[in-house]
């Protein structure tokens, strides 16, 4: 790790103004993500702000019956809060399932979402990537790609995107409240997280200083009869090779209400958009899920290694509502 | 706007000197900000216990508790710990009585080359603690990020079984 | 007389394990310890271009930047011999830093030194490198229309071309035949510890505290490369981390960190990160199979033809034994086997836990049963049908052989008679269910040398055992306790044993499952030539209640040496040293092991395994729900340790069959060089494992009947699960490890 240096922070907006003012500086939360960073040379921040002491880790429910985490609750808390698990299992499976316990302990909500690829050659500091170093070219193309997207690539960059419990909160449309020196912006999930295109190394549209205050998940019932289901080699302790956030509600056997994303197979939280329109009004039928699943993936663009994923990523779906739709008629 | 209180001082890149409370006591180092909590408590304070077996959160040997939560030092800045509790294995005896999970484990064989074996134990007393022991399946999920190569796990799923059940002569359950 | 042999003693280094206080070779406390970290290649072919330390000598901490032209040149680079010979043991015949030539990625191309670890890791990336590029091969792909027949692998102990009877012939009269190839990626060792050393000089003395199997490996191997005495070099090994063969050979950090170390004249440590880990210290190499098994219509197998082709390095003709075992597991007249080899840019590969019988013999196992299900055979009826009586080619009797005991208690364990033997008729939910099993079988290879132990007891009647060996976790010190006590004649608790390090009694690497076996030979016979020498003294002493007594009529119980017909004559060895005025007595003890060429006999530890697993063919899920293994090893040492060692072992075979694969990039380095990327079965992957163990008398292998265990129960594994998988979908796999999109 290159030298750094380091304070630590009490209150927000001495951590917003202590960072915006440094352009060397970063924020450091639990670490998870950001020692490795600094330890593989990926990021080279030369100051760390520490917001481990920020007071913003409430998890509590809005008059309008919102959820909000602050950014600072760290993962298994989240997971393993009674109101998150009983209103929004998907978010609390998503969380379990993601890392280990130790880590989980430590990784704040905030910094998940700024979580960084587990692209090889992105955390290899000396090959070529975009991401890391725009303009350098992407090794990922003709490398070593079984792990790497299907959804949302572009020439530039095919990174797949780390974060399970995005990828619950993508399909809850949750709110990524952040604060800077300006004030207080609100980004619908979905437009927080960037396709890679020609900018891969943009993921987010946080300037330096944006600090991540809050995530905030509507009042949904669907929520309720959710899940989260994550495919991988190992058993437990490793990132989805294809994962699928789902929340289902029958009426008479029929899709009344839908949310379905994608995790391991693209380079964002993939919100499974024309697979919920292809499911809405339809019977609760594998063929109709196959169908949806199909039309999801119809736009995906494999590299030999990868290829499987295509078809994991339906059954991924299929699968997901299927268990689902086996709970019951909920309404 | 205006920052409401200043930040505390920035230190380093070079040497500070570091309080940390581990085990109880308080140790003043001379480190880097860099440097992490498993270095630090490796090279600086010589508590070998937490083991050094990825620097990346991949494989849990260097588990340690930060104020009662087991976390992993290689990602853990010392100096981020100032201010906290730091246990690690040396510190899990007291007064010399074996904690009835190393009890346990050293009954139940749930190790061989022993260098996971710390980082297991921390992180078996921290899952009894959290309630995460209920079944096997439980047992197994929150501890699969301890990664034990000579593959001891049913032996270490049985070791935590008695802890939780106050069998095989180790005592009731921990904490 | 045997009390403490084969009780479930806890392990003897278990406290300082549980309690953190154990000193793995990484963690010696030394005043003024600084650290060195490697610069590797990142290329795998080519030379230095240009090689500018600037940034790295003036970064803050840094004590010097070794590399080709600096490093001192020292002795030469030993010849490549396994490390059971008890001799130098280089895991490859190159020695890195000694010109601009690259052969492989990961090559060690300067070593850092500086006074903290974080400051030698950042100054090693401030080492800029440029690379004059030459054309790599590293993958069989890429090498296959260079490949040759090896004259001799393994140093050059195997033949490349094994051949009895004829197997054209015989597969000309087969009823039925399989002709299958398959594909197995290579793995890396991974212990949790990373290769380390610390090396210390004090004047012309150099102490090594070295992770290894074997202190004495390390000990030569660094002697001729630094070109100075054995005698002026001690190698301590107090707790090692793991190995599973990375530590068997010996690599080029130990001596990098002694030249090191006397470069900056401060102690030096020298750790290799993990990531150092995929191309420091050998792996098994990337190998693909073919088999042709020919059998008549009752099953018999009348021919087997078995080739296997795999890269190794540009200084070694290196392949994992891959034929041997498979070869000798079944009667079968008609037999060719032949090793080809592709020169690679990649280090030489090494010896990997069941190094070629795991390999081998899921293609001998999974290849059976397809030709089982061809002529409509049980699975484990076949492999009864073809039983070898003595050992196929030599038509040696077996020194012991207790598998057919194995596959029957192994059968009856898993209900095997109960399965339906058609596949995919068994569902759970999203699952199907299936069965499967395979036959274990890992060869007794004696070591390379005599095998030495010192026994010491003092005049209060308790004792010291001595010996160099290494204990990483296979629980040999715990079983030269035992050994020693019943030697002996003493309670377990009045015995201290001392091992790790070489100023103690030399031993060869514990090796090839022959630890086990060589220690507590060297101990048995150390200990009861102790017995005897006090037997014969107080046979001899006129004061002694035992004067004039015959010595074969006189026993040891708790420390007193008594008649074995009337225990009441007698007296303790405290009792007889105190009278004689001696603080203590002592005998080496030298095990003389059976000859390597042969003892006649054909020499093996067998097993039977069964599996059974749960395949989610939609997700292309496959999980295993149950392991069964039944083992032969000769006399159990202690149950409570081997049995953690064969349950590891099949956990390995699991983690083979399922999980663990290298893959190389493009560019020519190991591509997923994490244990976030290699990926090694949690806890959450490990069903619980069924083990039993049929007792077998062998007094051929050793004194003790010590068969070995470390690796049997690994070979078989992979085969017994592939099998239950095409029990459970009726499909079959041919590449390892069997991933979610071959099951998909």
């Amino acid at each position: 790790m290159r030298p750094v240096s380091y304070s630590r922070v009490r209150d927000v907006a001495t951590a917003i103004a202590t960072v915006t003012a440094d352009a060397g500086a970063a924020y450091l939360a639990g670490g998870t993500t950001k020692v490795d960073m600094l330890r593989i040379y990926a990021e080279a921040s030369q100051r760390l702000v520490d917001i481990n002491d920020l007071p913003i880790d409430h998890i509590e429910v809005q008059p309008d019956g919102a959820l909000r985490i602050g950014a600072m609750a760290r993962m298994n808390d989240v997971a393993m809060a009674p109101l998150v698990m009983e209103r929004f299992p998907v978010i609390s499976e998503a969380l379990v399932l993601g890392a280990s316990a130790q880590l989980r302990n430590m990784a704040s909500m905030g910094g998940n979402m700024l979580q960084r690829t587990r692209c090889t050659y992105f955390r290899d500091a000396e090959a070529s990537c975009n991401k890391r170093e725009p303009g350098s070219g992407c090794d990922a193309l003709t490398g070593v790609n079984r792990g790497h997207a299907v959804l949302g690539t572009s020439k530039h960059c095919i990174a797949t995107h780390p974060s399970d419990v995005a990828v619950a909160l993508t399909a809850l449309d949750a709110v990524i409240h952040v604060q800077n020196t300006g004030g207080h912006h609100a980004y619908p999930i979905d437009d927080f997280f960037l396709l890679p295109g020609g900018t891969p190394q943009r993921e987010h549209p946080l300037n330096h200083g944006d600090l991540i205050t809050a995530i905030e998940v509507p009042a949904l019932p669907v929520g309720r009869n959710s899940l989260y289901l994550k495919v991988r080699d190992r058993e437990s302790y490793e990132f989805a090779l294809a994962s699928a956030a789902c929340a289902l509600r029958l009426e008479n056997g029929v899709v009344a209400e839908v949310r379905l994303a994608l995790g391991g197979v693209a380079t964002k939280p993939w919100r499974a958009r024309r697979a919920e329109r292809a499911l809405l009004g339809q019977p609760a039928t594998r063929e109709s899920f196959a169908r949806a699943a199909a039309e999801e993936m119809s736009d995906a663009v494999a590299r030999p290694m990868n290829e499987f994923k295509i078809e994991l990523a339906q059954r991924t779906m299929v699968r997901a509502l299927e268990t689902l739709a086996a709970r019951g008629d909920v309404s | 706007m205006v920052a409401s209180h200043l930040p505390d001082a920035v230190q380093g890149p070079g040497p500070v000197d570091v309080v940390l409370n581990v085990n109880g006591a308080t140790h003043v180092v001379r480190i880097e900000p860099r440097v992490s909590l498993l270095d630090c408590l490796r090279d600086h304070m010589n508590l070998t216990g937490a083991k050094k077996g990825c620097n990346q959160g991949a494989c849990g040997a260097c588990t340690v508790w930060v104020d009662k939560r087991r976390v992993v030092a290689c990602l853990t800045l010392a100096i981020a710990c100032e201010g906290r509790e730091i246990t690690t294995i040396e510190g899990l005896a007291e007064n010399g009585i074996l904690h009835p999970m190393q009890k346990a484990f050293l009954s139940e064989d749930a190790f061989q080359c022993g260098y996971c074996t710390p980082g297991q134990i921390m992180s078996a007393v921290a899952l009894l603690a959290e309630g995460h022991a209920g079944s096997d399946a439980e047992i197994a999920e929150w501890m699969s990020g301890n990664i034990c190569r000579c593959a001891a796990y049913p032996n270490i799923r049985t070791a935590i079984r008695d802890v939780r059940d106050g069998v095989g002569g180790v005592g009731s359950a921990a904490r | 007389m045997s009390t403490a042999i084969g009780r479930p003693v806890d392990r003897v280094d278990g406290l300082a394990k549980i309690t953190g206080a154990g000193r793995y070779s990484a963690e010696i406390a030394l005043p003024g310890l600084v650290h060195a970290v490697l610069v590797t290649s990142r290329i795998p072919s080519g030379r230095i271009g240009h090689l500018d330390t600037y940034d790295a000598e003036r970064a803050e901490g840094v004590l010097a930047v070794l590399h080709h032209l600096n490093l001192p040149k020292g002795g030469s680079v030993p010849a490549l011999l396994p490390s059971l010979f008890g001799a130098a043991a280089s895991g490859q015949t190159f020695f890195p830093m000694q010109d601009e030539v690259i052969h492989y990625a990961g090559q060690p191309l300067a070593v850092v030194v500086a006074d903290t670890l974080d400051r030698a890791e950042h100054a090693a990336r401030l080492v800029h490198i440029t690379y004059e590029h030459t054309p790599a091969i590293t993958t069989i792909e890429q090498g296959r229309d260079r490949a040759y027949e090896a004259e001799k692998i393994f140093a050059g102990f195997i033949p490349g071309r094994i051949t009895r009877g004829d197997a054209a012939a015989g597969l000309a009269e087969a009823a039925e035949t399989v002709d299958l190839s398959y594909h197995l990626a290579a793995n890396h060792h991974n212990p949790i510890e990373c290769s380390a050393t610390t090396a210390v000089w004090e004047g012309d003395r150099l102490t090594l505290y070295d992770s290894t199997q074997g202190p004495n490996a390390t000990l030569h191997t660094v002697a001729e490369l630094l070109n100075i005495m054995p005698s002026h070099i001690r190698v301590v090994t107090g707790y090692v981390g793991g190995s599973f063969g990375c530590k068997a050979m010996i690599w080029a950090h130990p001596a990098l960190s002694a030249l090191a170390a006397r470069a900056v004249h401060r102690p030096v440590r020298l750790a290799l990160s993990r990531e150092q880990m995929f191309s420091g210290c050998g792996h098994r190499e990337e190998q693909e199979m073919r088999i042709v098994l020919g059998a008549d219509r009752d099953g018999r197998l009348t021919a087997i033809r078995h080739h296997k082709l795999s890269p190794t390095s540009h200084f070694d003709d290196w392949a994992e034994p891959s034929l041997s075992v498979a070869s000798s597991m079944y009667a079968c007249d008609n037999y060719e086997g032949v090793y080809r080899l592709i020169k690679a840019n990649t280090m030489t590969p090494t010896f990997t836990r069941c190094p070629g019988e795991a390999a081998g013999m899921f293609v001998m196992e999974t290849a059976l049963d397809e030709l089982a299900e061809r002529l409509d055979l049980d699975p484990l009826e076949i492999r009864l049908r073809n039983y070898a009586e003595t050992e196929p080619g030599t038509g040696n009797p077996w020194s012991s052989k207790g598998l057919r005991e194995c596959y029957q208690r192994g059968a009856e364990l898993a209900r095997w008679s109960e399965r339906d033997p058609r596949p995919g008729r068994e569902r759970d939910g999203n699952w199907l269910l299936g069965w499967g099993m395979a036959s274990s079988a890992y060869p007794v290879t004696p070591p390379g040398g005599p095998q030495r132990a010192r026994a010491r007891i003092f005049a209060d009647g308790s004792a010291v055992v001595q010996s160099s060996f290494a204990d990483f976790g296979t629980g040999s010190a715990t079983v030269m306790t035992q050994v020693a006590a019943d030697g002996l004649g003493l309670p377990l608790e009045r015995v201290r044993v001392q091992y790790g390090d070489t100023d103690l009694p030399n031993t060869a690497a514990a090796v090839g499952s022959a630890g086990a076996g060589m220690v507590s030979a060297a101990v048995h016979v150390a200990t009861t030539a102790l017995r005897d020498q006090l037997i014969a003294q107080a046979v001899a002493d006129e004061r002694s209640p035992l004067h004039g007594a015959d010595p074969g009529q006189i026993t040891v119980t708790e420390g007193r040496m008594h008649l074995r017909e009337r225990p009441d004559t007698g007296e303790s060895y405290a009792e007889l040293l105190q009278r004689a005025n001696m603080t203590d007595a002592e005998a080496l003890g030298t095990w003389n092991p059976p000859s390597m060429m042969g003892t006649g006999y054909g020499t093996m530890t067998f097993g039977a395994q069964f599996a059974q697993v749960a395949v989610d063919p939609e997700l292309g899920l496959c999980r295993v729900r149950r392991l069964i293994g039944v083992f032969d090893p000769g006399r159990v040492l202690n149950r409570k340790t081997a049995h953690s060692q064969l349950m590891g072992g099949m956990l390995w075979g699991m983690s083979q069959a399922l999980l663990e694969g290298t893959v190389m990039d493009p560019a020519g380095r190991w591509s997923n060089a994490s244990l976030g990327e290699y990926l090694v079965p949690v806890n959450a992957d490990a069903p619980d494992v069924l083990i039993e163990t049929v007792e077998t008398t062998d007094t051929v292998v050793n004194p003790l009947g010590v068969k070995g265990i470390g690796e049997v129960s690994m070979v078989g594994t992979a085969a017994a699960i592939a099998n239950a998988i095409w029990h459970a979908t009726g499909r079959r796999h041919h590449r390892l490890p069997i991933t979610i999109e071959s099951v998909l």
